[in-house]
């Protein structure tokens, strides 16, 4: 017998190790219980570590950026002035900094606008295990995060504690495949469960078919899950379609768009919040001031009529069309067979002049050999009007001197009109009267 | 040239040199490489497909030449890592330990100072840790995780290039007999 073991420890001793497991495996799953002490002795074994780490990559950062990397600059300063480098480095660092703050504010304002309250943590660690979605924050049982409590950011949520270790959490992200949650659809208050998928979209699913879910519908946290209040941002609808018995819907998690957030909000006591009417604005979009009222009104010089080429095409067009008359060659007249313009006279013509045809004495007197200038007037009414370096506006233009291409193109687009470019298919066709 | 020379297989078990290592070295690299799967993907993401704590249950197994130190080490190594996740513990937990005895007893027999030979059980162990991990999921958790043949081939290659120059490294800790 002895020898038996002997011969046979190492593989004993394997079905032994693997029985054991299988056991501890066995009960956890069976029992829906957790081995929570080895999982303690294990997190509060590494996490301390992690966060050491984490405290001297933040501290060594600046003294990075500010010595060693000034050093590594330091042959590059031969070349470049001292100043420049200084700046540049003075420059990544506020940037940085800014940014740390602007994060820092984001969650501040939303902690205090929030209902709910709210405990600040920092994401210190990523869980093992290659399709899982799990992060550990820095904030345990100690600080008073409970299993089962929401993270949140102000952009939407984050996931929500698996498990609290008494200096850190271990929190499930809302890509993971075990995540689910409640959720509504903001415009037509369809319910949902959202379920993570191990990617970066998540799924919204139990929607049935006669329910009117739009591409680019936000939804929001149902609170009916007891998790999450009820208000908070999920994510917006990225593509919608039929599933073998409901609707798949695709939804992009908001909190997740630019990977796992840095600084999460853990909610210690939720409150439910209303569903807010419009979709939640994550940055203040800057909309500028409405450009000035032109001079004359688009009514007492209508724009199609008043304004100058707007592109190189116009130009060449008009360019063309004065070489044309100072043949007296009208376009779109001749008879088929009739001699073509003469277009190798192209850059001896007359300049341009947009102020409409131009008799051809008056185009050779006053513009002779010059090369074409782009005009600098409104495009007149084609009959009556004399070709001169100063063209008049026609009659009740309204201004006296001829506005700039410029501010009259900005005075039409505001009376949605457009002047500039020739629409596809009206190139040959004379200016609209 | 070293006691194995050109060889790749070992004609007697008296042939295969142990080496040994300071106990701390032996605390300190899984914990280590714990650490780098736990905080380094954090920052740099593209790192998550190393798979750093069987890599290191790999080496000791295949340089310890004992199968229950090999085995022992994967178990204590897998456990800890299905403490970090959200997992039932012991799934890493089984899958390491056989690894590790696996891997010890390929030592016994196997030129392990070889880098070619490295490179190839390190890639056949990446292999075989991921879908014996798949295979305990579906079985035991019901979890349809989804398995990617050509993705672990890729996997396993990266992690044996890694590994080897892991190796390398470990091989500079080694206490010289």
């Amino acid at each position: 017998m002895e020898s038996f073991l002997n011969r046979y420890r190492n593989i004993t001793v394997l079905l032994l190790v693997i029985f054991a497991q299988l056991i501890l495996l066995a009960v956890q799953v069976k029992n829906d219980k957790d081995m929570r002490m080895i999982r303690v002795w294990t997190v509060t074994a590494i996490t301390p570590v992690a966060r050491v780490i984490e405290a001297v990559r933040g501290g060594g950062a600046g003294l990075l950026r500010n010595y060693v990397t000034l050093r590594n600059t330091d042959a590059e300063n031969r070349r470049l002035s001292d100043e420049l480098n200084r700046d540049k480095l003075e420059i990544i660092f506020l940037k940085n900094e800014l940014a740390t703050a602007d994060r820092a504010k984001a969650l501040l304002v939303f902690q205090s606008h929030t209902p709910s309250k709210t405990l600040a943590a920092t994401v210190c660690g990523i869980g093992t295990g290659s399709n899982s979605k799990v992060v550990f924050v820095d904030r345990g049982s100690v600080s008073g995060v409970q299993r089962g409590m929401a993270v949140v950011t102000p952009d939407g949520i984050v996931g929500k504690v698996k498990f609290a270790y008494p200096t850190s959490s271990e929190v499930l992200l809302v890509t993971d495949p075990d995540f689910a949650a409640g959720v509504v659809s903001q415009k037509n208050q369809v319910r949902g469960t959202l379920k993570g998928q191990g990617t970066p979209m998540c799924l919204v699913d139990y929607v049935p078919f006669e329910e009117k879910v739009e591409l680019g519908e936000w939804f929001y946290t149902s609170g009916d899950d007891r998790i999450f209040p009820r208000g908070h941002p999920v994510g917006v609808v990225k593509s919608v379609r039929n599933g073998p018995q409901y609707k798949e819907i695709v939804v992009e998690p908001s909190a997740m768009q630019r990977g796992v957030p840095e600084d999460v909000l853990i909610i210690v006591e939720g409150v439910h919040m209303e569903i807010p009417d419009t979709p939640p604005a994550n940055q203040p979009v800057y909309v500028a001031a409405p450009p000035p009222a032109p001079a004359s009104t688009p009514a007492a010089a209508p724009p199609s009529q008043t304004a100058g080429p707007a592109t190189e095409a116009d130009k060449l067009r008009l360019e063309y069309k004065a070489v044309g008359e100072a043949q007296k060659k009208v376009f779109g007249v001749g008879l088929p067979g009739s001699a073509p313009p003469d277009f190798t006279k192209l850059g001896q013509a007359p300049a341009p002049n947009p102020a409409g045809p131009v008799a051809p004495a008056a185009g050779a007197s006053t513009a002779g050999n010059a090369a074409p200038k782009p005009p600098a007037g409104p495009v007149a009414p084609a009959a009556g009007a004399a070709a001169s370096p100063n063209p008049k506006p026609p009659a009740g233009a309204g201004p006296k001197q001829p506005p700039p291409p410029d501010a009259l193109r900005r005075a039409n687009q505001a009376a949605g009109a457009s002047t500039g470019p020739i629409p596809a298919g009206q190139a040959g066709s004379p200016p609209p009267k | 040239m070293s006691y194995s020379g050109g060889r790749i297989l070992l004609s007697s078990q008296r042939e295969s040199q142990v080496s040994r290592f300071r106990p701390w070295i032996m605390v300190a690299a899984p914990l280590a490489a714990i650490l780098f799967q736990v905080y380094v993907p954090l920052f740099f993401p593209f790192l998550a497909f190393l798979e750093a704590p069987l890599l290191v249950v790999v080496y000791f197994a295949l340089m310890r030449h004992s199968q229950i130190g090999g085995l022992l080490a994967g178990a204590l190594v897998g456990l800890a890592q299905d403490s970090l996740s959200k997992n039932p513990l012991g799934m890493f937990g089984i899958v390491k330990t056989l690894v590790g005895y696996f891997a010890s007893s390929i030592g016994l027999r196997l030129d392990v100072d070889n880098v070619m030979m490295r490179m190839l059980l390190t890639f056949f162990f990446y292999v075989f840790h991921q879908f014996f991990y798949w295979v305990m999921a579906r079985a035991l958790l019901a979890k349809t995780l989804g398995f990617d043949p050509q993705r672990t081939l890729v996997m396993a290659a990266l992690n044996a290039l890694v590994g080897v120059a892991l190796y390398h490294f470990l091989d500079k800790l080694r206490e010289t007999a």
